[in-house]
């Protein structure tokens, strides 16, 4: 039967009216067969692929966003882990700086949005690639643009690495006083039980149980669920929770007809469809406001967390129906400077630190996008790094956190950073400091996964 | 490199007041590029008026990006809004 006027106008509304689009798309690509004890060679072949692989991923987006009229809002490649990458080469600031650089060269070229995978696994112990790597992500940052770094410094089976952590504490703050307002900071996430497949930035890589290639998809439509929330203001939240499913659904199978093709098209494995709901700072298109529109009357009061864990395990529950290959994140951002509605309870105080993170222990991606005042000590964004970690160690979830320290600023200003990060107002965090547990370093041990209360 | 696809049908929907001429200027468009029209539809949603229309684009001479900016020109002409999509995502969508 062919489709009805009803099921097409209510398709055309959601990329019309309430911004559906396939978020990204995103080309993971194995390099680990370019490794080289030379710089010289092993960045000529990284070049070489990368330009090939994005100019095709980018000619194919473009072919199935004009034949299918959904929007592919980012074009993204996704690589080995970098520290992987650096392993032969020598050990210098200036090596992983030339790959960090190759990167970005190739993703220029190939005018690809992003490309990530510029970072290290760490939840267990580092190698002295992994060390010199860490140590050249505020040169590798600030002097590229496209490039994306992550690092998994905790993970269920491991534990946290507190030495990692501790040491990112300064690497964030040097990082942040190399670029205006701290923006390079936006290009990192650290992680715990970092997903190998994750389509979406800052955190996502190609990890080494891949494939030489895999497609993955993010879809996206907060505005879609928040039109649909709207629309039933008066449904128990049993109801609310299936209207919301079906809503996932269709557009999972949206992200899912996408991935396909575009994976066949390109002649390589259809990863995943990440199914996260991820904000824009356009108007509607914000997490924050579907939490208001169940009736919680802003994002950050009593209640969120509940209307939060709500939404997350519909949104799963659609997007698992909906397509075998659910993957990556999948859960719901809340990223403070990306969401408008995110923006205003901070500023109108109802949402604070603390219940961001409580917010975080029923939503996969953790703390992301907040400003803090440049002045924050080392120790105390470690602090704030291994506590939700710890919440994605115990809950055998992933949580990360992006941080921008901004220079200069303090405590209720707001921070531009422009296009898709949007704009931060700065949190008000602590300056008491705990360097005594941080500074002891080790490894907080992987929990018991008995005794589960 | 680029393997071709093989789903043919595309549902053009018009979005917008209803006046004359709308069916006309389609019509016109598609067969100046040799595109089949299957079926036309048309219903009043929510005030607006809208019409989807199935054509099949086996035998199109141009591609989907150049019917697009037709459309594009016959909707500025009208003050419409109009989209060309292929049928498979409403199937996906849609169907189970």
């Amino acid at each position: 039967m062919r489709v009805s006027v009803e099921e097409v106008y209510e398709t055309i509304r959601m990329t019309l009216d309430h911004h559906f689009d396939i978020r990204t798309v995103t080309l993971g690509v194995n390099l680990k067969d370019c490794m080289d004890r030379q710089i010289g060679p092993f960045a000529k072949r990284v070049r070489t692929r990368l330009v090939e692989k994005g100019t095709q991923l980018n000619h194919f987006a473009d072919h199935i966003e004009h034949k299918y009229g959904i929007p592919i809002t980012n074009r993204r490649l996704s690589v080995t882990p970098a520290s992987t990458l650096l392993e032969p080469l020598p050990h210098k600031i200036s090596s992983a700086v030339r790959i960090a650089q190759a990167l970005d060269r190739a993703a220029i070229k190939s005018k690809i949005d992003f490309i990530g995978g510029f970072g290290a696994l760490v939840q267990k112990g580092m190698t002295r690639a992994d060390e010199v790597l860490m140590d050249a992500l505020p040169e590798a940052l600030s002097q590229t643009q496209r490039v994306c770094a992550f690092l998994n410094l905790a993970s269920t089976r491991a534990g946290i690495n507190m030495d990692a952590v501790a040491k990112f504490g300064h690497i964030l703050k040097d990082l942040a006083g190399r670029s205006e307002n701290g923006i390079g900071c936006a290009k990192i996430a650290v992680f715990a039980n970092a997903p190998e497949d994750n389509p979406f930035m800052a955190g996502a890589h190609h990890g080494i149980g891949e494939p030489d290639y895999s497609l993955n998809v993010g879809i996206s439509g907060p505005g879609v669920v928040r039109n649909v929330v709207s629309q039933h203001p008066e449904c128990d939240l049993t109801q609310l929770s299936e209207i919301i499913k079906k809503t996932v659904f269709k557009i999972t199978r949206a992200g899912e007809l996408i991935g396909r093709e575009m994976a066949e098209l390109m002649g390589v494995e259809f990863g995943i469809v990440d199914i996260s709901l991820a904000p824009t700072t356009s108007a509607g298109d914000s997490v924050a406001e579907i939490i208001e529109a169940m009736g919680v009357a802003q994002i950050g009061l009593p209640g969120s967390t509940a209307a939060l864990a709500m939404l997350i395990d519909a949104v799963k529950k659609g997007g698992a129906m909906a397509s075998g290959n659910v993957g990556g994140l999948s859960g719901c951002f809340i990223p403070v400077s990306e969401d408008n509605g995110m923006i205003k309870a901070v500023q109108d105080g109802a949402l604070n630190l603390e219940k961001l993170e409580a917010l975080t222990s029923v939503c996969s991606v953790g703390l992301d996008m907040f400003a803090v005042p440049g002045d924050t000590p080392a120790s105390v964004l470690s602090a704030i790094i291994a506590d939700e970690l710890a919440i994605g160690v115990v809950n055998s979830k992933t949580t990360g956190v992006r941080v921008i320290p901004a220079p200069g600023r303090k405590a209720g200003d707001i921070v531009h950073f422009g296009g898709l990060l949007g704009s931060a107002p700065v949190m008000k965090v602590s300056q008491l400091e705990s360097p005594l547990f941080v500074n002891r370093g080790g490894r907080i041990p992987s929990p018991v996964q008995s005794l589960r209360n | 490199m680029a393997k071709q696809d093989t789903t043919q049908i595309g549902i053009i929907t018009v979005i917008g007041a209803d006046r004359v001429g709308i069916i006309a200027a389609l019509a016109n468009a598609m067969a100046k590029n040799n595109i089949n029209i299957l079926d036309v539809n048309q219903r009043i949603m929510e005030t607006f008026f809208v019409m989807t229309m199935a054509v099949d684009l086996t035998e199109a001479t141009v591609g989907m990006d150049k019917i697009k900016k037709q459309l594009d020109r016959v909707a500025q002409t009208l003050s419409l809004n109009i989209t060309i999509q292929n049928e498979r995502i409403f199937e996906a969508i849609h169907r189970v």
